[in-house]
């Protein structure tokens, strides 16, 4: 049918009003949408595209998480209360030892075996045991694989919450902190032009403890099963061996702060939490006159002999810091300890003056391509030609406002998606131009003609459209970074095309073609 | 004189494409004949999104003498590194290969270069640009994502046109597709242009283009075979490329405009990628005409299931 009802058509208008309108707030400098978007309701249009990292310059820090130190943490913690579990129920043996996700159990007596599964069961009931052994002694067991991965979720997540204090403490605006994949973390830093002291952030697990130090093993040099050596920061070479768990974890301060002593010496001062000054009042207690470690991340910071009780709740460190140690150090207590090691994987940094000169130069490139191609058509077909025009400019618009208003990305690839969405949209004119012209050089009537051309070109556009959204959808499920921004705007251009070459342009001739009651068109 | 027609789009067009057909399979075979020797002797100079390392790329002030630099950087012992104007005599990239020692030695390599630079050109006045790294571990991982992407999408676009046309288009399609892929890549090999993740985008958008001329024809074709029946595949072939090509004149002319004012005004940094699709969109539209359609001639695609005679 060549008409189309009077709803349809203010149907299509409305549409393209509302494109206008929502592409708009793009136009306006900064200053004036903030106020706009201070003073109106969030429907109405106060959204902009975002523009990726690439285009407005900023830093983008992939991070590998070393779950695989916390589930081997989980794997020694479990290893220390079947110790204390198989001692309660006198069962003996000969060694155990944590494995990578589990642990290897050798008993004295082959026969407590079934008894020694059973404690097993009752301090983690998510073990599989592994039956492969012939050795009736031996039980070998591991976490279940449901277990692992509840081990990565925590991780990750408390992670993610530990990034996301750090970067804040730090100043940064805006961070988008995301969990990727299995083990991974994503950090966007917009406006970020130096990644390198939040990669020093980052790097650091700050896992501080107070520890009590072993002053014969230290003598000797030799650590025992309940000890550990650990290397002075002041000297590396020489060692204290502390006994392996704290007395205080980082976990149990409440403030952290840089701060200077009496000699004017940069330091770090804390408050304890309820728990950390109790803790650490019946330690400081019991131990008088000993030494304990301040560790940090397996470093020693100080070890300071303890003179009397400690019960006020508050302290410092000290220990050859500079300001900016001090600053860093207490930033990272307040914020708190990774659970597990951080690795950057991959960083891309933009500085602000390439993201500024690619919108520039792709802004200007967009324009003169449009400009190329109206002209283009114009001159090939005329009025039909101009119509075509205007739906491309629409078309333009269209994008801007659907990327707007679902808040998508706009990538330097996805200026080569709207390229190709460009060029489909003319394509689709030209294919309903050439049908027409098809059917009127066939001698048919010119109302006629077009209608049939624009039955005939649908069926073409319909399948050459859904090709290139099926392509883009894969690409867009499948796909990375770059190849995912490209297939946003294919998707959302190819969507846009259909309307504006279809509806639009159709509505645009209609009219025409009331208005002026053509008797003839040459072709 | 509401559609004009102007001379540089010629209408009802009697080229006889099929019978030119063995000049173009020439053509092809060259064309991907060429593209594999070159991909295997040359290989592709992949960039660090596949290898791993790092880029910097500095804006600096003044003129740089890239020989003492170059002398300077190799100094720092870390390994070759690579100088290369970029765009312009004052944009430099420059490139690390993987570090030994993990993240942490990546970072002391760079701010050892950084050192070099402002050394040279004084404090202040270089502008880091960009800064990338990739650890070899995301390289691995984004090769096998990029390639894993384009083969379920040339599948998916295989199945689609299997789906609505019939299997010897779905076999026509993916031969083109293949064509446009080996030859886009041979083009990367020839160049030595870099092949990067944004290189995969301008390979998707060739695809795109000549799989969306393919299917014009398609479309051309099987109407044609409802209209006429008894008429020959060959005739039917070249009716259809020779209706839809005032089309392809068109698109290819807006496409190829639209590519000229990106080169010319998109900045140095896209002028390869538009020149690699200049030379993309030609060989697509080769393929549609020279490898898709003749296809289905081959396949012994008929106007109706039943006329199909077992043979």
């Amino acid at each position: 049918m060549v008409r189309l009802s009077l709803w349809k058509s203010i149907l299509i208008l409305l549409v393209c009003v509302l494109a206008a309108a929502y592409a708009a707030p793009n136009l306006m400098s900064k200053e004036k949408l903030a106020a706009w978007q201070a003073k109106v309701p969030s429907w109405l249009p106060t959204k902009t595209v975002n523009l990726g990292l690439d285009l407005q310059g900023g830093s983008h820090l992939q991070l590998g998480v070393g779950v695989d130190v916390t589930i081997r943490d989980n794997a020694e913690n479990f290893a220390t209360s079947l110790r204390g579990d198989l001692r309660d129920k006198k069962i003996t043996y000969s060694s155990l030892r944590p494995a990578l996700q589990g642990f290897s159990l050798t008993l004295r007596d082959a026969t407590q075996a079934d008894a020694a599964r059973q404690v097993i069961r009752k301090i983690e009931p998510d073990i599989v045991f592994d039956e492969s052994a012939n050795d009736p002694a031996v039980i070998k067991a591991a976490f279940s694989e449901k277990r692992i991965k509840e081990i990565k979720d925590r991780t990750i997540e408390q992670s993610i919450e530990i990034v996301r204090r750090r970067i804040d403490e730090s100043g940064t605006r805006e961070p988008v902190i995301a969990r990727q994949g299995e083990d991974r973390i994503v950090v966007q830093l917009p406006g970020v032009s130096d990644a390198g002291k939040i990669k020093e952030l980052l790097g650091k697990t700050a896992k501080l403890g107070f520890h009590i130090v072993d002053q014969d093993a230290s003598m000797t040099g030799r650590a025992g099963v309940n000890g550990m050596a650990l290397a002075l920061k002041e000297n590396p070479a020489s060692k204290l061996v502390v006994d392996k768990r704290p007395l205080i974890t980082g976990d149990m301060l409440e403030i952290a702060q840089s701060s200077f002593n009496q000699n004017g010496q940069p330091v770090v001062t804390f408050k304890f939490n309820g728990i950390g000054t109790r803790r650490f009042c019946e330690a400081s207690t019991a131990n008088v006159g000993k030494p304990f470690a301040i560790v940090l991340d397996d470093v020693i910071i100080s070890a300071p002999v303890i003179r009397e009780p400690i019960c006020g709740g508050s302290g410092e460190i000290s220990g050859n810091f500079t300001v900016e140690e001090t600053t860093q150090v207490s930033l990272l207590l307040r914020a708190g300890a990774l659970p597990a090691p951080l690795q950057v994987l991959e960083e891309r940094t933009v500085g602000p003056t390439l993201g500024s000169d690619s919108v520039a130069a792709g802004k200007k490139a967009c324009l003169m391509a449009l400009l190329f191609v109206i002209i283009f058509a114009t001159t090939v077909y005329g009025l039909f030609g101009m119509f075509a025009s205007i739906a491309l400019l629409v078309n333009m618009v269209m994008i801007m406002a659907v990327m707007s208003l679902l808040q998508a990305t706009l990538t330097l690839p996805g200026i080569a998606g709207m390229v190709l969405a460009i060029g489909l949209a003319v394509d689709a004119n030209v294919l309903v131009f050439e049908r027409i012209k098809e059917e009127l050089r066939s001698g048919r009537g010119i109302i006629a003609s077009i209608d049939t051309g624009y039955q005939r070109a649908r069926i073409t556009i319909i399948d050459s459209n859904l090709t290139a959204l099926i392509s883009a959808l894969i690409l867009f499920s499948f796909g990375t970074g770059p190849i995912k921004g490209f297939a946003v705007t294919t998707c959302i251009g190819v969507a846009t095309s259909y309307f504006c070459a279809i509806m639009l342009t159709r509505l645009m001739i209609l009219i025409w073609l009331n208005a002026a009651k053509p008797k003839e068109i040459d072709a | 004189m509401i559609i004009k027609l102007l001379p540089l789009i010629p209408h009802d067009t009697k080229i006889d494409f099929f019978g030119h057909r063995l000049y173009a399979f020439i053509a092809s075979i060259i064309i991907i004949g060429g593209s594999l020797l070159c991909l295997s002797v040359k290989g592709l100079n992949l960039g660090i999104d596949f290898t791993g390392g790092t880029v910097i790329e500095i804006q600096v002030q003044q003129d740089p003498d890239l020989a003492s630099l170059r002398k300077q950087l190799e100094g720092l012992e870390l390994g070759e590194v690579p100088i290369q104007e970029f765009g312009s005599k004052q944009s430099l990239m420059i490139r690390l290969r993987q570090q030994e020692g993990g993240p942490e030695a990546q970072k002391v390599a760079i701010d050892k270069v950084r050192v070099v630079l402002d050394e040279t050109f004084g404090a202040g006045t270089v502008d880091y640009r960009r800064v990338e790294f990739v650890g070899p571990q995301v390289g691995q991982e984004l090769k096998k994502a990029g390639l894993l992407a384009i083969l379920i999408a040339i599948s998916g676009i295989m199945a689609y046109i299997w789906l609505r046309f019939n299997w010897q288009y779905g076999v026509g399609a993916l031969l083109a597709l293949i064509h446009d892929v080996v030859g886009i890549l041979g083009l990367f090999s020839l160049t030595q242009m870099h092949f990067d993740l944004s290189t995969l985008s301008a390979i998707l958008l060739v695809a795109g283009y000549s799989i969306n001329e393919t299917v014009i024809i398609f479309d051309r074709v099987r109407e044609t075979l409802r209209k006429y029946r008894k008429m020959p595949m060959q005739e039917v072939i070249n009716y259809s490329i020779n209706s839809t090509f005032p089309r392809t004149m068109m698109t290819s002319g807006s496409t190829l405009l639209a590519l000229l004012a990106l080169y010319l005004f998109g900045g140095m940094v896209i002028q390869s990628f538009v020149s690699a699709l200049f030379i993309g969109i030609l060989i697509g539209t080769h393929s549609s005409y020279f490898v898709s359609s003749p296809s289905l001639y081959y396949l012994k695609l008929r106007a109706e299931p039943e006329a199909v005679v077992q043979g």
